[in-house]
């Protein structure tokens, strides 16, 4: 299909620390077309920060390394570009909402500068004053008035902070948004503003946006399809309908379950048992095995594929082969 | 406060001597600094006088005050040579890592190596005594101290995540340096540059001291020290009031890194 925008292919990232080889990814395959939202959900440590700093390049190397795979944008693999390339692609093409709002804005720069940086950096043939005039109306844009242009960040709430940072990402006007958990440090009445804003100007701008989290409830509320990793690994990975519809993986099972529900009276929040493995020390066959209530010997001694059911919807489990239609996932 | 304030005078009085020189074509300056007076050589403290006369009879205090300027701006410039250049050793340092930082550190732990007053006085006999030979050699030796402080400075911004994210808008590498990281790493490079001042105006007079620096019959405290030494059985104030301006300005200069490094870093304070 022509309008896809994004595709991961096979990508397999490795940290090598002095206590081993951490594999941080393995072997992620990813979709995102012009204008959808994916859903990223897992938990701390399961590869989400990875995959989105992979997509940009910024892995930290060393001892980060990206050891394989494909990560085609506009069916060209950003892993073959030069860095002065890359660089014309971060910002314009694709950018990145990050997760702390207090420690991603330059403290010594005032915000509108940051902004206008962006333009300036995309566009070197604009005059200072249409980038300021720019600049002024991206402030605008997030709901904050253009007078606030020389202001400094620790002048701003975490709130306002954070639109900031989505003016930054905004303001290259980019093709895909990359949004690392964005209100995870923001209070609850702020997180539905800033979602509700990042939705509106992305569907202003049909931008196609990676959303990161572990809230199910914020990518039910934002998102048209959503992959869940655990330990490094796409576990499911289906359109929201099918996931949150017909839980396939016992760890999404799992997420579910310790939702707590509005109307029953729960005492205690019911947590799936078990740790997350050690990273450099994962399982040998499924890596879900040790805390999975259907854990059988197979799934000891071998990894399952990523297999598709019949209606696209894909998983990484023994117990659905049967529904597989074929057998390359 | 005090080293502040000693500090804002010292200024003022260099830049006065400056426009008195430039209003009057030096001749202010050749009347009443250079010109001798031999009936009044050593002559104490008096009226006419207030610091007394030098072993020229020419007036101390004049010769003070035009001294000031050498030393302020001598030392200033070399402050500022070593600065920048340490600065954007020690940036690329801390930024790079790997080889760049260990190529580099090591150049800077062979200069750190050599004293820096015999390095100094290397430079000068190497490339014979003129203003900016003595300028070049302090500066020189300060590249080290500037580098290393640049680098621990660059290498506690560099990991923040803003430093990302500017990576993530697609800037270079220079622009993250100079507009991201350098500003943020200001504080500690401001407090070395004041204190670095008091040690390159004594590095000064410790050269022209040796014979190595200013040459007379320019005023300057160390070389008006050095001459002086041979009278401090007769006349104590030739030698006791340079010396004393020396130490006065070296103090205020350390007093006033000392409150500058407590209003910029709060966390050293008490």
């Amino acid at each position: 299909m022509s309008d896809i925008l994004l595709q991961i292919k096979d990508l397999s990232i490795v940290y090598a620390t002095e206590d081993g080889v951490v594999q941080a990814l393995t072997n992620a395959n990813l979709t995102l077309r012009q204008g959808e939202t994916l859903g990223l959900v897992g938990e701390t440590g399961a590869g989400k920060t990875t995959l989105a700093r992979g997509i940009m390049r910024l892995i930290p190397d060393p001892p980060g390394k990206i050891v394989s795979g494909e990560i085609l944008f506009e069916e060209k693999d950003l892993l073959r570009l030069s860095i002065k390339e890359m660089r014309k692609y971060r910002g314009s093409q694709i950018s990145m909402i990050f997760q702390d709002p207090m420690t991603s804005l330059n403290p010594v720069m005032t915000v509108g500068d940051q902004i206008r940086e962006v333009i300036v950096t995309h566009h070197p043939e604009m005059s200072r004053q249409d980038a300021r005039k720019h600049a002024e109306d991206m402030l605008e844009m997030v709901g904050i008035t253009a007078t606030r242009y020389n202001d400094y960040p620790h002048q701003f709430s975490g709130g306002m902070k954070q639109r900031v940072v989505i003016a930054i990402a905004l303001a290259g006007e980019p093709r895909l948004l990359i949004a690392d958990e964005p209100t995870t440090a923001l209070d609850v009445t702020i997180q539905a503003q800033v979602l509700e804003m990042i939705h509106a100007l992305k569907r202003k701008s049909n931008t196609a946006m990676l959303l990161i989290t572990h809230d199910l409830g914020v990518v039910a509320q934002n998102c048209d399809s959503v992959a869940i990793i655990y330990a490094g690994e796409i576990v499911e990975y289906g359109t929201l309908r099918q996931v949150y519809k017909n839980v396939l993986h016992p760890y999404t099972e799992g997420l579910f379950g310790s939702v707590p529900s509005l109307e029953s009276n729960a005492r205690r929040l019911a947590a799936i048992d078990g740790m997350m493995p050690d990273p450099t020390d994962l399982p040998k066959g499924c890596k879900f095995v040790d805390r999975c209530k259907y854990a059988t010997d197979r799934c000891r001694g071998e990894v399952p594929r990523l297999m598709e059911m019949a209606d696209g919807h894909k998983v990484r489990c023994f117990r659905h082969e049967s529904g597989e239609v074929n057998g390359n996932g | 406060m005090i080293g502040l304030a000693f500090f804002l005078f010292l200024i003022a009085i260099a830049i006065t001597t400056l426009v008195i020189d430039l209003a009057t074509g030096n001749e202010f300056y050749r009347n009443n600094v250079i010109n001798q007076d031999l009936f009044g050589r050593l002559q104490g403290p008096s009226k006419e006088h207030l610091f007394g006369q030098d072993e020229f009879g020419r007036d101390m205090l004049l010769r003070m005050i035009w001294a000031v300027r050498y030393s302020l701006f001598m030392g200033s410039a070399a402050v500022i040579i070593g600065m920048v250049c340490g600065g954007v050793l020690g940036a690329m340092s801390g930024y790079y890592g790997k080889t760049v930082d260990a190529v580099i550190m090591r150049a800077m732990d062979i200069l750190l190596a050599i004293p820096s007053m015999l390095l100094a006085t290397a430079i000068v006999a190497a490339l014979g005594t003129s203003l900016f030979n003595v300028l070049l050699a302090i500066a020189i030796s300060y590249i080290p101290s500037f580098a290393r402080t640049v680098r621990a400075a660059v290498l506690t911004v560099k990991d923040q995540e803003f430093i990302e994210a500017a990576r993530a808008i697609g800037c270079h590498d220079g622009e993250i340096i100079f507009k991201y990281i350098i500003p943020n790493a200001m504080a500690p490079i401001i407090v070395q540059a004041t204190m670095g001042l008091a040690g390159a105006i004594l590095s000064i007079a410790g050269l022209s001291f040796l014979g190595l620096g200013i040459q007379p019959p320019t005023p300057e405290w160390g070389a008006m020290l050095s001459n002086a030494r041979q009278y401090i059985r007769d006349a104590w104030h030739v030698t006791v009031i340079p010396g004393l301006g020396i130490m006065l300005t070296i103090l205020a200069l350390n007093l006033m890194g000392d409150g500058l490094r407590d209003a910029l870093d709060p966390r050293l304070k008490d």
